[in-house]
């Protein structure tokens, strides 16, 4: 483990922190979805494990992780889209019926 | 030069999503911010194929097409009431997901060179650890929301004790196969029981504790993608692993403030259990006020200002169309409608305020607690819809209750209350609620999508 990883993570913490705490109540359900969504880059180490034929047991594991990590991926992004798609404000636009 | 390529599709990857996640911070913006994350995503995969390691893509070509094909529905077509327990699934997929890559890589070393480094064994075990307790966590937790398994709390005694061992148990075979990483037995079994610590973590906790649970076990399935990322080394995991885990960090904070409750209390007070108990003051010798829709409406429709308070009532009704054309009933006889959004409504955080977007209601129009509660003592009418504990005044005024110091929403300093309610069965607390025996309110009783849509058709006649 190198120094450098730790930087990374203790700096992607605090904007991580910094940015999500201003969201409001509001959306939190979207950034729920959001966050599962962006979760599917497991699918970096799901892919490497399942194409490095390294042997038999890591390629099926792997290829369990990849399919976990592709549908949250797939999922978690069309989700979050239909969610935030029916949040509108009352001025301008009318309904959609 | 193809690594260069890959650490720069890792790092337009990165930007792109804490770019999309702050776009959240606006509704108007998300939409185009969160479809930014998700070309973001896509360069992170399409760097990572071109990774030296992949020598065949054939399992990774079908994993893909089956994660479509999985995904697609999961996206498209469940409705947005099935949204917590949909979310506790993916939530299952992505520590699975991180859980069988750290299993994988442990199972390459061990057999290729017989051992690990102890820093990369401590990363592989912060990242299995996490993901097994998560995975057996979150699937009661769905099964729990999906009401498979009861969604009241499961307990018996001696609970803590029997938790308290296995998590210890745990933890000793986390630090053993640290210091010898040669013990395969040790190691598959702190998966093990790392899934059973997750399931018995959850099976004690109510359906109304949800939003806490959930939030918290997406900070872990956070935290394990960021281990994973430290143990394989990829940037890209250890960054998005953080943004996740902050957001499921700064949301279950966020949400046992809102219930005035330690995470501890939460995880291990098993709430629903012990306060029958101990609930403060009883519902002996009171009376409530029955009401029919004919005289609710007549007082909805001269009122000028409504505010209505949904829960998780609501939802189990599928009210929340009904509730929408009742709104723009009232708004065009004049008078004025604002909705009142208590952070733990429902089974997960902001579960109200998606199920009223989906109903077509406005977000303007959906107000935080704080923002709300100054406009309660101008109200002609505060609607209660299938709530319950987040407007029992309990909370303020009687220190004797489980729920004393929880913020409530002020619906009691309404000029006028109606209860839309089932019956007079107490809420996810076990308590009363002294709110529905106040002089000022009035019980609408029935189901909650009835009794609104006989307030519709009797708001056409007044």
């Amino acid at each position: 483990m190198q120094i450098l990883e730790l930087y990374v993570f203790v700096l992607a913490a605090f904007v991580g922190y910094m940015v999500i705490s201003k969201v409001p109540a509001l959306l939190h359900t979207p950034l729920m979805a959001a966050t599962n969504a962006i979760s599917g880059i497991s699918l970096v180490g799901s892919l490497i494990a399942a194409g490095a034929a390294h042997n038999r047991v890591s390629t099926v594991l792997g290829f369990v992780a990849v399919i976990c990590a592709t549908s949250n991926i797939v999922g978690g992004f069309l989700i979050t889209d239909r969610m935030l798609r029916m949040f509108r404000s009352g001025k301008g636009v009318g309904r959609k019926e | 030069m193809r690594e260069t390529f890959i650490q720069l599709s890792y790092l337009i990857a990165s930007v792109l999503f804490i770019l999309g996640l702050r776009s959240l911070t606006r509704p108007d913006k998300a939409r185009v911010g969160m479809q930014m994350a998700a070309v973001g995503m896509l360069f992170a995969i399409a760097g990572t194929l071109l990774n030296h390691t992949i020598v065949d893509y054939r399992w990774i070509a079908g994993g893909l097409v089956i994660g479509v094909v999985i995904g697609y529905p999961m996206g498209m077509w469940v409705p947005m009431t099935a949204m917590p327990q949909r979310i506790a699934l993916s939530l299952t997929f992505s520590a699975l997901a991180a859980t069988l890559v750290g299993i994988a890589e442990y199972y390459t070393d061990i057999t290729s060179v017989g051992t690990l480094s102890h820093g990369k064994m401590a990363a592989l075990n912060f990242e299995i650890m996490l993901g097994a307790i998560t995975v057996g966590g979150t699937i009661v937790a769905a099964g729990k929301l999906q009401e498979w398994i009861t969604s009241k709390p499961v307990t018996f005694t001696g609970q803590n004790f029997v938790n308290a061992l296995v998590f210890l148990g745990i933890a000793g075979l986390f630090v053993y196969t640290i210091v010898d990483p040669t013990q395969r037995w040790a190691f598959y079994t702190m998966i093990g029981s790392s899934v059973i610590f997750g399931v018995m973590l959850v099976m004690p906790i109510g359906g109304a504790d949800m939003p806490v649970v959930v939030a918290l076990l997406n900070s872990y399935s956070g935290l394990a993608s960021c281990a994973t990322g430290f143990a394989i080394g990829n940037v890209i995991l250890i960054i998005s692993g953080s943004l996740d885990g902050a957001s499921g960090f700064i949301l279950s904070i966020l949400m046992s403030k809102a219930m005035n409750r330690s995470f501890t209390n939460v995880l291990f007070g098993a709430f629903g259990s012990q306060t029958t108990a101990i609930a403060g003051r009883t519902a002996e010798g009171l009376s409530v006020r029955s009401i029919g829709v004919e005289d609710a409406a007549i007082q909805l429709a001269y009122a000028q200002l409504v505010i209505v308070i949904p829960g998780y009532g609501m939802a189990v009704a599928q009210a929340q169309h009904a509730v929408r054309e009742l709104a723009e009933m009232i708004e065009a006889r004049g008078g004025e409608v604002k909705f009142a959004v208590h952070p733990v409504a429902g089974r997960m955080p902001g579960h109200m305020n998606v199920l009223l977007a989906e109903a077509n209601v406005p977000y303007d129009k959906l107000f935080d607690m704080d923002e709300v509660n100054g406009d309660f003592d101008r109200a002609d009418v505060a609607l209660v819809i299938g709530a319950n504990d987040v407007v029992n005044p309990a909370a303020r005024t009687d220190p004797a209750s489980p729920i004393y110091g929880m913020p409530i929403l002020n619906a009691d300093r309404a000029k006028s209350v109606i209860v839309l309610k089932r019956g007079m069965s107490a809420g996810f607390a076990g308590i009363e609620n002294e709110l529905f025996y106040d002089k000022r309110t009035s019980m609408l009783f029935g189901d909650a999508k009835a009794s609104l849509t006989g307030l519709i058709a009797e708001m056409k006649n007044v």
